[in-house]
């Protein structure tokens, strides 16, 4: 919303300038965006003229004018073709910012001529887009005019108008908080009334009352139309309005004032005597809507919810309701007989109507946000007397149809309330002046009550009251009060899984992973790869269509992001990311995962081969999970029945027991990641958090003692023979049960195939430690230990190497 | 000389020219060994009289003694000069890089994140949670958004699908205050939570992404008021800049679900493309505000005539842009390792009042 200061001072007698006012409304809530004051951009300029324009010596194109200025005759070397004796114009003294090229002027020679000083363009003063030619004014100007007061420029202040105050939609409604706000006095100004000379040749009728309730309206005859008056054109052009005609104009300027928007029907192109307001109707064959040529030129179609204004006995659209005229019916310079509309449209409708359409115009954002009911009559009165002011005519009889919905209603209210809710300590008769000073009618006793104006219909309760006297008064007196000290809980806030997800993040940047935060969108298909993509999981209005669904995982996402690094030419990447995934639309179907991903393609290395990066992502996955207390030791590595879009060979997932699996991890399917149109390999795992058991509740902080052996251990090496299908960790978990007092650790140091071993067979070589306990064992027990080793290597299949 | 002073000569002089632990051995045997020159002296003194061994013995075992010592003192020598020999082979070329390592990091935002809720912390405000995918109540009706009102139309909200049996369109969180009713659902007053958390908005620019963070707060009480809310945000923001006070304003703002509304300013200079606040004339627009409008206590099923408190909420996203420089918002999301490498966070800056947030 814009307006000019001259506009604003119509309803508000103030002194202060466009800075104060600015800072005054934002204070207030009125948010102001820009203010560009041309005053002080056009300053330093004055009126002048030329008494002498020569040819330039050295240029065919100058002129070397002698000119007479505010600072005595200068001479000035001037290109534009209308430089002539004579002519007044503006001139710009050295040392002045010239707006519209963007330089400050400097004395400076043109070929060979000092210039000193320049004449200026209205394309140079930012008053023109464009121009042909030094400016060209009436030579009854005096010389050292300020150009500020020859172009009758004023200051345009922009601010953001919050949807609960349509009111702010119009000046005086702005003038109205800031006199309150203590910046000036409201000026009042009745609206008179016309009285009709004869009875309205129109009638209305309202088939459609739920979308508009109430429609007033007049004819005035005898007018006679034209190009606005120049005050008019500035006001509405200062704001960025274009001028049409002075009956369309007087429509604009209201709406701008007032917050009431109007529209004008030339009465001779209308079409019967009555106007009637109806729903847009559909053809009961084809179910078509019905169409409508608009003020724009552009046609549009009605569906039943719009309200439109029909003539020919309702046969025919002539208007949608509260947004846009027709142009059958709109007037032009030859329109003598004009109906004048003044009605209120329900906000819902009239804002689905502008969003349906993708049509918005100044009445339709006004009625989106409730206009007050009760300017319908008092805006006709007002529109009358600007038109006969303008176009002179004979108005008839005001025709109202319907009536206009109710006036808020008073509530009571606590005067003490104030206090309470926002901290401010003001005496009653303040916030009563605040209250009266906004239009708020207040009916002092015990309690008060208070009636909202018809204009304020955001304001509900006596909460709203709180705030329009805190806003008024201003929040900068807002008492500083700390928050009551509370007990806190010496075991911190974070709940355990919480706790949990700070540690894995610091964690996995300390083993090296990157944290990466990525959407929590893919695409259907790919989420369909990766056992997601429930319909009920797809978004009905995504932001892009690769972005349609919510995610069953975040590995699509780390793999994306690894395929773009690789694409950039970084193509190792080691990323996690800690994140929802979601599994069903219900507020427990979402769970936050631990996903972590590498693409192994570390680079060359002059020690030779890296670890194997699988056995390394292994590693990070163990030892994350022994950081958050997960119980590792009971944890079941099952290979082979991963989801699909685990490679086959190369994956696994660490579980409790089959129904409660904790995480997946290994290489990634390629036909996965050829869907995603990533380089593999690619090595990742995903723990589900919520599925890691926490750690018991234990009452007390003490570990208990160490228990730490005062014997040395010692290590024996073994070398079982098995067949290929036996899985390593199967003959470790074997052995390490052979004697789970002595035994403390079995280390797989070696797999061999080869000579010596039989085809389908691979040779375990295993290190064996033993922890002593009590005392130092005999070369007996050693042997026995042995063969205990031994024979439980036999249950899954192994035989001593020999 | 005597033969004893010709005896020592001979052997030190060895010892000196001896170049090998291996010659200094041969000197030894020689002299000490079983059938050693000095051996067979010592071995003389037995047959002698205890006159002559009175004299002979200190002159024997002070010879035996300064040969040895020569012998140890050139061995040690020879083994040390070996040993430097050796170690000059084994030289290694420390020029050559080591081993790469990788280098993890902490994304910006969740940085950020963790130091809100350090700050928010030593508050007293616990943390809550709740679903990314929402109901319509729970983040429009509840908190007094009314019908059809515009946010929560096409322009801003994602929409599931309708659920094709019940028709219900679920939408993603706008905000987290669905949060905060599901808080004060659950549980009585007084409440003192903040609730972190992603947060959707169909919006893609320069400045919006459709996804962001927001750490939204709320405080419920018998007695708290605005002026609680704006110390509370104050300190918040001083100790989440790391400054001893901030320069802040608050201004009448709207929002649906608090009444009265505002937001908060900070005071800032934008001048030579650097942020620096408390000082200029500009004003950074950092939060929006308000004390719970008693239609959202009502409908969360809170007396409002008994209790009364305030909400905030702020972008985290953008305060972590903010406070660390960070240009753009775009690259936040995407896992830029060259990006994530220059804007992450060590792994072991965790947030902590002894050295400070960052």
């Amino acid at each position: 919303m814009k307006f000019t200061l001259g506009w604003l001072k119509d309803h508000l007698d103030t002194t202060a300038d466009a800075a104060a006012i600015a800072e005054a409304m934002t204070m207030a809530g009125l948010e102001v965006e820009h203010v560009s004051d041309p005053t002080v951009s056009l300053a330093p300029f004055t009126v002048a003229r030329i008494v002498e324009a020569v040819q330039h010596p050295n240029a065919d194109r100058l002129r070397v004018c002698q000119v007479e200025t505010v600072d005595g005759l200068k001479e000035i070397v001037c290109g534009a073709p209308n430089a002539r004796a004579g002519l007044t114009t503006i001139y710009a003294p050295i040392g002045a910012y010239v707006p519209g090229l963007g330089v400050t002027l400097v004395e400076k020679p043109v070929r060979g001529v000092v210039s000193n000083g320049m004449l200026c363009s209205a394309s140079e003063l930012e008053l023109a887009d464009e121009s042909d030619g030094i400016l060209d004014l009436p030579e009854a100007i005096p010389v050292g005019t300020p150009a500020a007061k020859v172009f009758a420029v004023e200051p345009v202040i922009d601010f953001e108008v919050t949807p609960n105050r349509p009111d702010w939609l119009g000046v005086a409604g702005i003038a109205r908080d800031l006199a309150a706000a203590g910046v000036g006095t409201l000026k009042h100004y009745d609206v008179a009334v016309v009285r009709g000379a004869f009875p309205s040749p129109i009638t209305v009728r309202i088939e459609a009352p739920d979308l508009c309730p109430v429609f007033a309206g007049r004819l005035i005859r005898g007018v006679k139309n034209g190009p606005s008056p120049e005050w008019l054109k500035r006001r509405l052009e200062a704001i960025g309005l274009r001028s049409i005609n002075r009956l369309v104009d007087v429509t604009n300027l209201i709406a701008y004032d007032r917050a009431r928007p109007l529209h004008v029907y030339d009465a001779g192109k209308l079409v019967g005597s009555e106007i009637v307001v109806r729903g847009g109707q559909t053809a009961s064959d084809s179910g078509e809507h019905e169409h409508l040529i608009a003020l724009d030129g552009k046609t549009y179609a009605a569906d039943p919810g719009m309200a439109v204004i029909a003539d020919a006995g309702g046969e025919r659209p002539i208007g949608l309701g509260g947004v846009m005229g027709g142009e059958s019916t709109g007037c032009s310079d030859d329109t003598t007989d004009v109906f004048i509309e003044s009605a209120w449209f329900d906000p819902i409708a009239t804002a689905q109507t502008g969003r349906t359409l993708s049509l918005n115009s100044d009445a339709q954002y006004r009625f989106a946000r409730g206009v007050d009911p009760a300017s319908v009559v008092p805006g006709l009165e007002l529109a009358t007397r600007l038109i006969l002011d303008l176009c002179g005519g004979e108005p008839s009889e005001i025709v109202v149809a319907g009536q206009a919905p109710a006036d808020p209603v008073g509530f009571t209210f606590d005067p003490a309330y104030v206090k309470r809710l926002s901290g401010l300590d003001l005496p009653d008769d303040r916030i009563g002046t605040i209250l009266g000073q906004l239009g708020f009618l207040v009916q002092a006793g015990a309690p008060w009550t208070v009636t909202p104006p018809s204009w304020r219909r955001d304001v509900e309760g006596p909460a709203d009251l709180v705030e329009e006297v805190a806003r008024i008064e201003g929040f900068d007196a807002l008492p500083a009060t700390p928050l009551p000290d509370q007990k806190t809980s010496s075991r911190g806030v974070l709940n355990p899984r919480q706790a949990r997800v700070r540690i894995a993040r610091r964690a996995l940047a300390a083993m090296g992973y990157a944290e990466a935060v990525t959407w929590s969108f893919t695409r259907q298909g790919i989420a369909t790869l990766f056992g997601g993509g429930d319909d009920r999981l797809v978004l009905e209005n995504p932001i892009a269509a690769d972005l349609d669904c919510m995610r069953p995982s975040v590995l699509p996402n780390l793999i994306q992001a690894a395929a773009r690094n690789a694409a950039r030419g970084h193509p190792d990447a080691a990323l996690f990311e800690i994140g929802p995934i979601y599994l069903t639309d219900q507020p427990d179907g979402q769970r936050t995962v631990i996903g972590g991903l590498i693409a192994p393609r570390a680079p060359r290395h002059w020690s030779g081969t890296t670890e194997d990066a699988l056995s390394g992502l292994k590693g990070d996955l163990m030892a994350l999970l022994e950081t958050l207390g997960a119980p590792v030791g009971s944890l079941q590595l099952v290979q082979g029945s991963n989801r699909d879009w685990w490679h086959p060979g190369r994956s696994a997932r660490l579980q409790l027991g089959p129904k409660t699996v904790i995480a997946e991890f290994g290489a990634v399917h390629p036909r996965v990641l050829k869907a995603l149109d990533a380089d593999g390999p690619m090595l990742a795992f995903e723990i589900v958090l919520e599925s890691v058991p926490e750690p018991r509740g234990q009452k007390t902080k003490t570990r208990g003692p160490a228990n730490l052996p005062n014997l040395m251990p010692l290590t024996r090496d073994f070398a079982f023979v098995v067949a290929e299908a036996v899985a390593a960790g199967d003959l470790v978990r074997a052995i390490a049960g052979a004697d789970k007092a002595l035994i403390t650790d079995v280390r797989v140091f070696d797999v061999y195939r080869g000579p010596g071993v039989a085809e389908g067979s691979k040779s375990v070589a295993l290190e064996i430690v033993i922890q002593p306990r009590e005392a130092t064992l005999t070369d007996t027990e050693i042997e026995a230990l042995s063969a205990r080793v031994v024979a439980a290597a036999a249950k899954v299949g192994g035989t001593l190497r020999s | 000389m005597t033969d004893l002073a010709q005896l020592e000569l001979d052997l030190i002089n060895a010892i000196g020219s001896a170049d090998s632990v291996a010659a200094v051995e041969a000197i030894r045997v020689s002299a000490l060994g079983k059938t050693g020159a000095i051996s067979g002296l010592l071995k003389g003194m037995g047959a002698m009289n205890p006159d002559e061994r009175r004299e002979q013995g200190p002159v024997i075992n002070g010879l035996r003694d300064r040969v040895t010592a020569a012998l140890t003192a050139k061995k040690a020598e020879l083994e040390a000069a070996e040993l430097d020999a050796r170690l000059l082979s084994e030289r290694i070329d420390l020029t050559l890089p080591a081993r790469p390592r990788r280098k993890g990091s902490v994304h910006p935002t969740m940085q950020v994140m963790d130091e809100m809720i350090a700050v928010f912390a030593e508050m007293g405000f616990a943390v809550a949670e709740g679903p990314d995918v929402e109901d319509d109540f729970h983040n429009f009706t509840a908190l007094n958004f009314p019908p059809k009102h515009p946010a929560r139309e096409m322009h801003d909200t994602f929409f599931l699908k309708p659920d094709p049996a019940t028709g219900e369109r679920k939408v993603l969180r706008t905000h987290t205050s669905p949060v905060q009713v599901r808080t004060m659902m659950s549980q009585k007053p007084p409440i003192r939570i903040i609730a972190p958390g992603r947060t959707f908005r169909k919006d893609s620019d320069a400045t919006h992404t459709p996804m962001f963070h927001q750490i939204e707060g709320l405080v419920i009480d018998r007695d708290i008021h605005m002026g609680h809310l704006k110390t509370t945000l104050t300190t918040f923001m001083a100790r989440f800049f790391e400054l001893d006070d901030v320069d802040a304003r608050f201004r009448p703002h709207h929002f649906p679900f608090t009444e009265p509304s505002a937001e908060m300013d900070i005071r800032c200079d934008r001048s030579g493309g650097k942020l620096t606040l408390n000082e200029g004339t500009d004003w950074l627009e950092i939060l929006g505000c308000g004390m719970v409008h008693p239609n959202v206590l009502k409908n969360c099923g809170i007396d409002p005539d008994e209790y009364q408190g305030f909400a905030f909420g702020m972008g985290v996203d953008r305060l972590a842009m903010l406070k660390y420089g960070i240009p753009d918002l775009r690259p936040m999301f995407d896992a830029d390792t060259r990006w994530l490498g220059h804007y992450g966070f060590s792994a072991f800056a965790a947030p902590n009042p002894a050295s400070g947030l960052s």
